[in-house]
């Protein structure tokens, strides 16, 4: 990781025990003028990923399901033409090496198939998974992230972070603890 | 915590005549919060000793599967003439079996797609269960044309692979669009079943103690923190992939179908076959889901996630389908019989109910026609027992239309002097009985080592999951009212 070295200190987080609190959290950090900052809960919640600076825009999955939709297309149908009117041409009673209509199970098919393993290796890929140690883990209680527990980092990365502040700014919000995480 | 109090609202389903009214029965018992869905769920896997129940179902799946590993080694090396399959009946149960397994698949994928994108919240108590039932089911159904080819160490063959013969699949055949769609089929469904697992895998490897564990769950969950910005593309791909396979179920046993409907052999050239075979499919699948899902609430008491509306929810659809293939049974009579004129039509349709299946065909209308109509009761769908029986008769019954299907039209065609007559050889049974051994032994693997409901899922149906300010906050009442 490229920040490691620059920044020995990932962030600071703070743990809340509700939806509600979370988002709250993510708001009022916006509005103090945070912007690198990430939310951890054990569920989606938008409003959340709204609050952190994640929109709409950003979210590329769709275009990366719709390129694969159109390549698994006309690769399917360029795969069945070639292999039935080049590659292996049988002559049938005079019919057409290239008949379309026969062509669209095997194209429907292939878009679909390449259009999903776009959509989910997409996913994976812009997320940056799977990654097996990233520094949030080293905040003890982070296991409950995934399971009743709402966590709110504002990184170092973040160009307004000053670590004593960012921590009285999160123990304002009330959350149920605070804690520095390591890099 | 507030999430407590806000779902003991949920409350109040009226008891009347004994039983309780499924339509105020709520998706969700009252009284969870985040934390005891996590806790129930997780524990059946982490803290859960073994059941007795859980050796001795494992015992005689693995016996069966032990079967279908010799009767599949005597194959490999005799060849397929050790199952009944002859001339003219070059399809028999090998086909049957891998049409009915297939069919069985489709219940998950619907509900998991299907129900999803008709936001039926009701599904995320038992989408998990029915996806990993369609893996299973297909891994079964796969062993039969394979295994038919009869040489099955090449059936690579059918994939369009560059070759120094220059040999290509022929892809104006409907076989060919079965590997393609059988296959897309496969993987499809095993990414969205494994997508949708990642958050609750790492749920399972946060909350388990032992390291080995930890390592393996921490693995498959692939590192899995609940970035909210991953929780946002995680949701779009999620929800592409439930658009993927609504069309993709749809067209797998509608190509399947087509595998008969494209020949010319009566009973098998019609037009209908399509929707006649994709209602077949839902309507065994949802049997078998039912028949899975009846024992699995009891035995590991998860009566509070499992509630009476899902079970009375797939007895409607059920129903519903049962309806669309009684339909069906009807038209292809009537098609058969009067409409189409053709001589060989009706002659199969007599031979059909009266020939040397006929049996058979009779047992098919009274598992699939008469007996789905019990189903009109609500007091029916109640009883678990009842029911229960009801999805093992309905699946039995659509085993047998395939068989009809097959067997019926196969023996007996165009020309009396290629006639025949087709018997099943005890290779036959035991690889039948041996892939419902494999299945068994997979669903209790899967049960024991996976978290079988979707955690996250149900936790986004508690009204605590709503933050202030949110539409939707806070209308329970509405909700069980609606609902």
């Amino acid at each position: 990781m490229k920040h490691k070295k620059e920044y020995p200190i990932y962030g600071v987080m703070a743990e809340f025990d509700s939806p509600t609190a979370i988002m709250l959290a993510a708001q009022k950090a916006r509005d103090a003028g945070y912007r690198v900052m990430d939310a951890y809960t054990p569920f989606p919640i938008e409003e959340v990923s709204e609050a952190v600076g994640f929109q709409r825009k950003h979210n590329k999955v769709a275009l990366a399901c719709l390129i694969g939709g159109i390549l698994g297309g006309t690769g399917g149908y360029t795969l069945a033409s070639c292999a039935a009117g080049v590659w292996f041409p049988l002559n049938i009673a005079g019919r057409p090496f290239i008949p379309w209509p026969m062509f669209i199970p095997v194209t429907f098919e292939s878009t679909i198939l390449i259009a999903g393993l776009s959509a989910a290796i997409g996913m994976l890929v812009m997320n940056g998974l799977p990654a097996p140690y990233h520094p949030v883990f080293n905040v003890p209680g982070f296991s409950l992230a995934t399971n009743d527990r709402f966590f709110l980092c504002i990184e170092a990365r973040d160009p307004k972070y000053d670590e004593g502040a960012v921590t009285e700014f999160l123990n304002s919000l009330n959350p149920t603890e605070v804690t520095r995480v390591e890099g | 915590m507030s999430a407590f109090q806000e779902t003991e609202l949920r409350v109040a389903p009226p008891v009347e005549k004994g039983y309780r009214d499924p339509s105020f029965v709520p998706i969700i018992e009252p009284g969870h919060t985040f934390d005891s869905i996590t806790e129930k769920i997780s524990n059946i896997v982490l803290e859960m000793n073994t059941p007795r129940w859980w050796f001795g179902a494992m015992l005689v799946g693995s016996c069966f599967a032990v079967g279908l590993l010799f009767a599949l080694t005597v194959l490999v090396f005799k060849g397929i003439g050790i199952w009944g399959n002859n001339q003219p009946t070059g399809w028999a149960w090998d086909i049957t079996n891998f049409v009915w397994w297939i069919g069985i698949g489709h219940a998950g994928t619907l509900i998991s797609a299907i129900l999803f994108l008709l936001k039926q919240e009701w599904r995320n108590s038992i989408n998990r269960f029915s996806e990993a039932m369609t893996i299973f089911a297909v891994m079964c159904a796969g062993m039969f044309p394979i295994f038919h080819t009869g040489r099955p160490w090449l059936a690579y063959w059918l994939f369009p692979l560059p070759n120094t013969m220059g040999v290509w699949p022929q892809f104006k055949s409907p076989l060919v669009w079965d590997v393609f769609a059988v296959s897309t089929y496969f993987t499809l469904s095993l990414v969205y079943w494994y997508i949708g697992m990642v958050p609750d895998l790492g749920t399972l490897r946060d909350r388990t103690r032992k390291p080995l564990l930890q390592k393996v769950y921490g693995f498959l969950s692939l590192g899995w923190r609940g970035s909210t910005r991953h929780w946002s593309r995680y949701e779009t791909a999620y929800l592409l992939l439930a658009g993927l396979c609504t069309p993709l179920v749809l067209s797998v046993h509608s190509v399947v179908s087509m595998d008969f409907a494209v020949g010319i052999v009566p009973g098998w050239h019609s037009t209908i076959f399509p929707p006649y075979f994709v209602a077949g499919a839902v309507y065994s699948g949802f049997a078998l889901v039912l028949t899975l899902v009846i024992p699995a609430r009891r035995l590991f008491n998860l009566k509070d996630f499992i509630t009476q509306r899902h079970i009375d929810n797939m007895g409607k659809v059920m129903l519903a389908t049962g309806l669309i293939v009684s339909y069906s049974y009807c038209f292809e009579a009537f098609f058969g019989l009067v409409y189409a004129g053709n001589k060989y039509e009706h002659f199969m349709m007599m031979n059909r109910m009266f020939g040397p299946y006929a049996t058979f065909y009779w047992i098919l209308i009274l598992c699939n026609v008469i007996t789905p109509q019990f189903l009109w009761w609500r007091k029916i769908r109640n009883n678990t027992i009842v029911l229960f029986v009801i999805s093992i008769v309905v699946n039995i019954g659509m085993w047998l239309e395939r068989f009809e299907i097959i067997a019926v039209s196969l023996t007996r065609d165009f020309l009396p002097s290629s006639w025949g007559y087709f018997k099943p050889t005890i290779f036959d049974m035991l690889t039948f009985a041996g892939t419902l051994g494999f299945f068994l032994v997979m669903m209790l693997l899967f049960m024991r080592t996976m978290p079988m409901i979707p955690m996250y899922e149900l936790k986004m149906l508690l009204p605590a999951a709503r933050p202030a300010g949110h539409p939707e906050q806070g209308s329970f009442e509405e909700e069980v009212v609606s609902a």
